[in-house]
Order: structure tokens, then sequence, then C-alpha cells
């Protein structure tokens, strides 16, 4: 499925890659013990070395380390074992060393690749490379007139960015692709992916070229972009502007621009020409990382199971479809959830009811899985009361908002509002007697021949039982008593 | 003065052990001097008030038989490159202005942990760029070395303030830093010892940073001895620098042994620079003949990329200096000169807060790191100071150490060498190769010049190699017997 823009003498390609800002999960910062959390009182969390005093000096924060390799290898990548930092030099207010620890020649990770799972099949995008660097501060520009204020509790915090090869092909494919990273650093433990706190960021580079087409043509870095449909909805705007721009004869500038979700466009930030030199050198205040094959097999040991296993196993242990697998693996927390329902139980209906009865709530109330208002536990008593025939399906549903409304666990339910279902033969063949007993006139025209009327049947059946009745038992009561 | 003035650190501190004076006895006579010679101007800021609270305590640990360290109740002074607890901290330059740092360099706190006596932070070229401390913001230094032409001279830099401060029996010893000869220099200059240890040997936490893979902390003093005893209390690892050394720190005053009989000695021929003097060319020689006379065996050597030494150290160093001192942006403290836009207030306080030098170097590094003269230049100079180490590696397999002259001539009048900025880089010729290479060095005063100025003789050795370096100093300076005084120390027969 092919995304192209249809031009006036030809379909348009788009061509994406995407740099993604990753803050590492970890106490302190990348180069000072300051603190990390997020919403703390501006310039609380800021020690002499994230303010630039003079003479202070970074020290590596060796888990960081340790989180970026984790990363390397759950993008599939090559991991550098000899990386360097550099200083990459310009002014702000909000640098205070005038420079950002970076690393460029040589990044701690090199080439890997991201799976994703687009409706026609398979993409493998590929990942240029990864490395560590550190944060800027955040500069307050609206609580002054005349003045800015700055705030220093992200500088030095420590980020991975993670930059894909130009393979992307579609607002589609680079939102899924984004959705994935963001998947595979929460299964890892090395990012929060919380978009909305900006504790990942994406820049998105975009390009357009004629359909068939291998050149790459210029392309337009739309920065800091920060939800995963603004990435898709601004992509598609500049690809429709670029496409624009090249059939009025117009040329695309190599810039950098920002999207405005409210107007839904983007704009021009800076060209080219000013474009900072940023001098980058090797920082002469550390020393290159050196790591051991040790160190990186100590890391592959420990490296949890991954969205795209997890799926794999998913289908084959469970049986599920490959389309429920790849919703429950999307999250670790859904495929944590899930195997706690499914675990020993019928793992297809356990799939049903997380997917389309658990997602359709959490989507009402606005909640994430690990706010979910029932427990894993308790939905997995609900599956059991399914399976052992103790309620019948239509029943479950009342259970479940009654779980959702008052989190009680269903048995209990059950009990109390007397909702159990009726597999005495002796009592169902009462209720069937008495319904043909009183339809006379709906008995003989089924008995001529109209077969559709067993459901009226069995819904009268379903109805003198306050839905109770096994409907399995009432269908092959009914069948057999009508046919006479 | 006092005749205290004149004591070495090693007797002061007998001295004090033996309870001949007290270190409120000591610190006072200093303080009366420093006063005394304000006219040198080898002090940004004296810290008189905090020398006598600290001679005191150094007293009462004493007194409770519980003195701190190996140089508890030594006055000293510290260069105002060193970030010292609420004491104003400039680098000498106006962009420092009213800078109080919070916090205590690693090694002013080292000092302060072996119960030194700060008696005040002393003058230097701005952020340490400079072999003449005329770049200060807070004026030139005088040495207190000078003849009967009515000319002041230098006293060398960057630690001018330091090197003036001991050679005139203000301080018993002085914190210094050395980038390209900083220490060195302005020993050989005003007739003092002055030591720049292995690179990473003293952490550069709370040093104003000048050329991060350059700046080394050492000590100014009048012996050998004193600047073993100094060092000791500097030196050791600080998880707080990265590229501070895990190294054991051995006894550097029980290296002091007289003996070193058997040692080879290098003579490295490329230091033969054109245009040598022969007063220099004399010096060295003497110097050769008597570590020969004391049983060393002199042996030629070949350090084949020494001409390629300066160039390259200003090409690593400003490039260094450019990014360290991006920081001073009149942003969170110093000077700020405001101005309507941001751009501008970096331009205005940037333009007036540094001085002509700190600008050159800020611009060469800046121009040396820029895209399309990289390779050309940064990455090149990087190569040859790979060979550079190279060289000194390849000499220290077959000599223990290397002799050189300190400097290539005696300390100038104030106001010479300023038209042309290559002219005073060339102070740096013999002192830069070592620092590229992070080696331990020292000069000692070895005679004077003609004009009867101060020279000194400059020994490198192998990483680490201080042991052997104090020992073969110490046996050198014992040989010249140098005994001169500074014209200032008699300066009423002006």
């Amino acid at each position: 499925m092919t995304y192209l823009i249809q031009g006036r003498t030809n379909d348009w390609e788009v061509v994406i890659g995407l740099e993604v800002h990753a803050q590492i999960i970890s106490d302190a910062k990348l180069f000072s013990g300051a603190a990390t959390s997020f919403g703390a009182e501006p310039n609380s969390q800021v020690s002499l070395v994230d303010a630039g005093m003079p003479g202070m000096l970074p020290v590596i924060n060796e888990f960081c380390i340790q989180q970026a390799v984790r990363t390397g290898l759950g993008l599939d990548a090559k991991i550098n074992l000899h990386s360097v930092f550099e200083r990459k030099n310009y002014f702000y207010p909000d640098l205070p060393q005038g420079y950002q620890i970076s690393q460029y020649l040589h990044p701690i990770v090199g080439e890997g690749m991201v799976r994703l799972d687009m409706p026609d099949g398979t993409r493998e995008i590929g990942v240029e490379r990864l490395h560590m660097e550190q944060d800027a501060g955040k500069s307050i520009h609206d609580q002054d007139p005349n003045r800015t204020f700055i705030d220093l509790n992200r500088s030095g915090v420590a980020l991975m960015e993670i930059v894909s090869k130009p393979d992307l092909r579609s607002p589609e494919e680079a939102g899924a692709y984004l959705r994935k990273l963001r998947a595979i650093v929460q299964y890892l433990g090395t990012c929060d992916g919380n978009m909305e706190q900006g504790s990942l960021r994406c820049d998105a580079n975009v390009s357009v070229r004629p359909s068939g087409s291998d050149e790459l043509r210029t392309r337009a870095e739309i920065k800091n972009i920060n939800s995963v449909r603004f990435v898709m909805q601004a992509i598609e705007y500049e690809a429709e502007r670029q496409v624009d721009v090249y059939e009025t004869g117009g040329s695309v500038v190599q810039e950098t621009r920002l999207y405005d979700p409210d107007r839904g466009e983007t704009r021009s930030m800076r060209s080219k020409e000013d474009a900072h030199d940023y001098r980058y050198f090797p920082d002469p205040d550390l020393l290159p990382i050196d790591l051991t094959p040790d160190f990186v097999e100590e890391i592959k040991k420990n490296l949890p199971e991954l969205p795209d296993a997890k799926k794999v196993r998913f289908i084959s242990e469970y049986g599920v479809t490959e389309s429920d697998a790849g919703i429950l693996v999307a999250e670790q927390e859904t495929a944590k959830y899930f195997e706690e329902v499914a675990l020993g139980r019928d793992a297809k209906l356990a799939a049903n009811w997380v997917i389309h009865e658990l997602f359709g709530v959490l989507n009402k109330v606005g909640k994430g899985i690990s706010d979910s208002p029932i427990v894993a536990d308790k939905l997995g008593n609900l599956v059991d009361l399914i399976s052992n025939n103790v309620i019948s399906s239509r029943i479950a549903k009342d259970v479940f908002e009654e779980m959702v409304a008052k989190g009680k666990d269903p048995g209990v339910i059950v009990e109390e509002k007397g909702l159990k279902q009726i597999t005495d033969a002796g009592e169902i063949e009462i209720a069937v007697n008495n319904v043909i007993a009183d339809n006379a006139d709906q008995v003989k025209k089924f008995r001529e021949g109209n077969q559709k009327l067993v459901g009226w049947f069995v819904g009268q059946v379903m109805k003198k039982t306050q839905g109770k009745a096994n409907p399995q038992m009432v269908n092959e009561l009914l069948l057999e008593k009508l046919k006479g | 003065m006092s005749e205290l003035t004149e004591l070495t650190i090693a007797e002061a501190r007998d001295g004090l052990v033996n309870r001949k004076f007290s270190s409120v006895e000591l610190t006072d006579v200093h303080i009366r001097a420093v006063e005394a010679a304000r006219d040198l101007n080898a002090f940004v800021t004296e810290t008189l008030d905090l020398a006598i609270e600290r001679a005191k305590a150094s007293d009462d640990r004493r007194a409770k038989g519980k003195p701190a360290g190996g140089m508890d109740g030594i006055p000293i002074a510290v260069k105002d490159l060193f970030c010292t607890e609420g004491v104003l901290t400039t680098a000498s330059s106006h962009i420092l202005d009213g800078f109080i740092p919070p916090y205590e360099s690693t090694v002013s706190q080292n000092l302060r942990d072996a119960g030194s006596v700060m008696l005040g932070k002393t003058n230097m070229d701005e952020f340490a760029m400079g072999s003449a401390n005329v770049t200060s913001f807070y004026g030139a230094v005088k040495n207190p070395w000078y003849v009967n032409d009515g000319k002041d001279r230098v006293p060398g830099g960057s630690s001018g303030g330091s090197a003036a401060a001991v050679a005139a029996n203000i301080s018993l010893g002085a914190a210094g830093s050395d980038t390209g000869g900083s220490i060195r220099q302005p020993a050989s200059f005003c007739g003092v010892v002055g030591m720049k240890p292995t690179y990473g040997r003293c952490s550069r936490w709370g040093m104003v940073a000048f050329a991060s893979s350059l700046d080394q902390a050492g000590p100014l003093t009048r012996t050998v001895r004193d600047a073993a005893i100094m060092l000791q209390a500097m030196a050791g690892h600080d998880s707080k620098d990265s590229t501070s050394s895990t190294e054991p720190v051995p006894n550097f005053e029980a290296s002091i042994t007289g003996e070193i009989k058997g040692l080879k000695i290098g003579i490295p021929s490329e230091y033969r620079i054109d245009g040598m003097s022969s007063e220099i060319e004399g010096l060295w020689s003497q110097g050769v003949e008597m570590l020969k006379d004391a049983g060393a065996e002199p042996l030629e050597v070949s350090l084949p990329h020494t001409k390629y030494a300066l160039p390259t150290y200003y090409i690593v160093a400003p490039a260094e200096a450019s990014s360290n001192l991006a920081r001073y942006d009149g942003v969170r403290y110093g000077l700020r000169v405001d101005a309507e836009t941001l751009d501008e207030m970096y331009e205005t306080t940037r333009g007036e807060g540094f001085g002509q030098e700190v600008r050159r170097r800020i611009m060469m590094g800046a121009y040396v790191l820029s895209a399309g003269y990289y390779d050309a230049y940064y990455v090149k100079a990087q190569k040859l100071r790979t060979l550079i180490l190279k060289d000194f590696s390849d000499a220290f397999k077959k000599v223990d150490a290397i002799l050189t002259p300190t400097t290539p001539f005696a300390a100038f009048a104030i106001g010479e060498k300023m038209d042309d900025p290559v002219q005073m880089y060339i102070n740096d010729v013999f002192t830069v190769p070592s620092s590229l290479a992070g080696l331990p060095a020292i000069t000692v005063p070895a005679g004077l010049s003609n004009e009867g100025l101060p020279l000194g003789l400059h020994l490198i050795t192998k990483p680490f190699g201080e042991e052997t370096l104090f020992c073969v100093a110490d046996v050198l300076e014992n040989l010249v017997s140098f005994h001169t005084k500074p014209a200032y120390l008699s300066k009423d027969a002006r």
C-alpha cells in the first residue's frame, strides 16, 4: 500500500528519516549527580557542573552507558566498544557551558533495525546510529514581558539520540516506527517513552521525489514534535507543501521547520544560512569510552523479551491471531496484563476480553492499562466464570460493567445478583414448555417452516429466566420440543 | 623584613614542629610582607584575615598534638585560577567580576587539608594566557628582580604573581598552574623553583580551565625540597576529574637522596634553537658538566618533532580555550553588559569582559575548529602531538631525565615583546613540548644572565617520574648553589 501524493504531472513519494531524542531512565544526570525527576521546582535539580560554573568537570554516569548499550542491543544494533564524547559548541542561555557534550564521529551504537508490522506486511527500518548526549535547560519566555527565565533542571539530563535511515515512506510508517521504538525502549526500561513530558521527542527529516525515482532531494527538518499524531500530521503537511513547491517551479530549501499543531502547518524556523558551525571536537575533560565484550555480553544476557519475540510466542503459545498478538505486545503493560489473564485459561477468550471489552472501557475513561479499574486477576476470574458455564457471555458483559463501576470480584457480583446460569435441565424445560404452551400461533408458524422463529423462542425463554438460562441448553431443548 | 620570611618551607615546618615560632607569628610576618610589597601587584585579592584565622586554627591543632598535614601552619599564596570558597576568584579577568565561588578547588582544598595558610590569590595573565603577566585585568606584576636601568621586568607568566610572591619573600610557596610553561617560565624569570607534575597528578576540579588537556597545577617554591613537600599536599586522585590519575602518589621528599650516580641525562640536540644566546648555551653546558661531575652520564638524544611543538600548542590550546571560555556569557555570573538583544549582550559582555590576548586565542581556537579547517589544523595538531609524545617515549628508553634550558632569554622589561604575539609565544619554546606530552618537569635557578637576571635549567622525566625529577633537580640545585637575592629585597638601595 504505497503512499503517494498525486501531483499534477506525476505522483510523488515521501522520504522520511526520524531522529528521536529519548531521555535515559537514570536517577542522576549524564555527567553530574543531580536528580532527574520530572516536574520539580525550577532550578532545584542543578549541580555546579550543570550550571557551567568555572572549573567544573563532567564525570560520566556509568549507568547511562549501560542503558545506551541495552537500547542498542534492543535495536539489534552494532555496539561500538570504542566511543568518544565530543563538544558541540553554540551559545544559548539555557546551555550553560556554551557547548553540549554529545557523541559525533564515534557513537556508542552503530547500525540496527526496527521491524514494523504494516497492514501490507512487514517493513524493516534501518537505524543509522544511537548516541548519548546531554540535554539543555529550558528557556521560559512567558513569565515576564522583558525577561527570559532559565530553568536548568533538564541541563545535563542524559539523552539517547536514535537516528533512523531515510527508510520511512509514509506518515503511517513514521507513526508505526515511533510507536515501535517507544515500545522497545519501554520494554528495555531505558526510557519511559512519555512524549507529553518530553522524555521522547522527535525530529522528522522530510523530502519528496517523483514516484519511482531513487534520488534523495533536499530535506526539511521538522524539530521537536511531541506526539505520534503530530509527527504524522506534520509529515503529511510538509510532504504536500514540498510537492506544491516543486510543482509551482520552486525548489525546496534545506531548513529547520516547526510544526504548529493548532494550525496544522509547518513553518520555517531558520535556514541553512543561519546554521551553526558547531565546531565539534573531542571533549578533553572526558576519556573515550572503551567497553569490554564481557560488559556488552552481560547486558545482552539480561535483556527482556522484546515485542517481536513476544508476539511470536503469543501466537504459538496462546493461539491468538497475529493481529491480536500485535495489539497485545504493543505495550509491555498490556502484554503483561494479558498473560496474567490468559495463564491457565482459555487464551483466545482472554485476548477477546482484553482487546475488546477492557480496551473499550479504558478508551472511554481515558486511562492506561496500568491504571485499569479491573486488575488482571479479576478479569481472569470472569473468564473462568464464562469458561465454566457459570455465566453466559451476555451476562458476563453485565458483570463486567459492574466490575468497572464497583471494582468487585466477578464471583461476588454473580452471587449477589443471582446471575448464575441456569444449567438445570428440568428448570429450563419448564420454561421452554411454558413458552411453547403460551404461543401456539408461533409454534404453528415454526412448524409450517418459519425456522427463523427459533431465535424469537430463545428470546422468550431467556426473558422468562432473566437471561440466566444456558443458551445452548435452551436452544437444544426448544428445537427438540418445537419439532414435536 | 623578618628572617622568618627567608625560610624555606622545610625550615618553617621544622620551626613549627619544634615550637620555635607559631603559625600566627609566621603568618603575621608574611602578612606584613604582603602589605609592604603591594607595589609588585602580586595579588589580586589578599585574604589576610582569613590567613590569621587559619594560622590560629593551625596552632590550636598543633597544641592538641594533632597537626593537619605536611604543611600545617605554612603561609602560601594561591594563583587566582583556583576557585576558593567564599573568596573572589577572577582568573585576572574582567569577565569574572565579583565571582565568589561557593566551592573550593580540589588542589586548594588539599592544601587547606594539609594545614597551609592562604595569604591571598595571586595575579596572573588573564585566564592563564600569557608569558609576562601583562594581560591581567588587574595590571602587570613587577618582577622583584631588576637591574639598574630603571625598567621594571616582567615576572613571566602566566603564574607571574605566584613567582613574584615567592621570590620577594612574601610567601613561602605558591600554587600555580602550567599549560605550556606557566609555572616554569615565571619561576625561571623570578629565580625560584617551579614544578609541573605529570598531567593527571593534580586534579583540575575547581581550577578555571584554559586548555583542559594541558592544564596542570604545581608548586612554585624556593627549593626543590619545598616543591616536593608542596606537591605532596596538592597531588592525588580525584573522582571528580575524569582525567585525574589513579597512580599512587609516592613520598616525593623521600626521593631526594642526593644520589644520581649512573643516571643517564638526555641532552636534546633540537633544543639548540636558531639564535640561542651564548649565555643560555653556556648555562646549559654548565648544567650538563655539573650533573656529569655528580656521576650522571650525559647522552645526546633526539626529539625530532620539537620544532612543531609551539605551532601544535598554539592550535590545541586555543581550540580548547575557545570552548572552555564559552561559559563566560554574562548569563549566570560575572560581568554582564546589558544590550538590546541576546546576541548583542553576548558580544558586548565578551567584548568588554575579555582582554585582547584572550580574544585573540578564542578567535584562533574557533578558527582551527571550524568547518573546513578542522582537519588541516586541529586534526593535524593532534597527530603531531602524538609524534611529540613518541619522541619523548623513545628518548626515555635511553635516558632517565632530559636537561634543557627553561627559557630562551631572561626576564624582559614590561612593555617589551608586545607588538608581535609570536615573539611572546617563543618564551615557552622549551617548556611547551613536555606540556604537550603531559610529562613532569621542573625548573631550577641556575645562574644569572649577563645583565644579572636569573635563568633556570629545566629537567623533564617520563610520566609519573617525579621521584627521579626531584632527585636530579635537588642535586643540580646543590651544585649550582644559587643564592643571589632579587634586588627588590634590598630595595632601600634602589
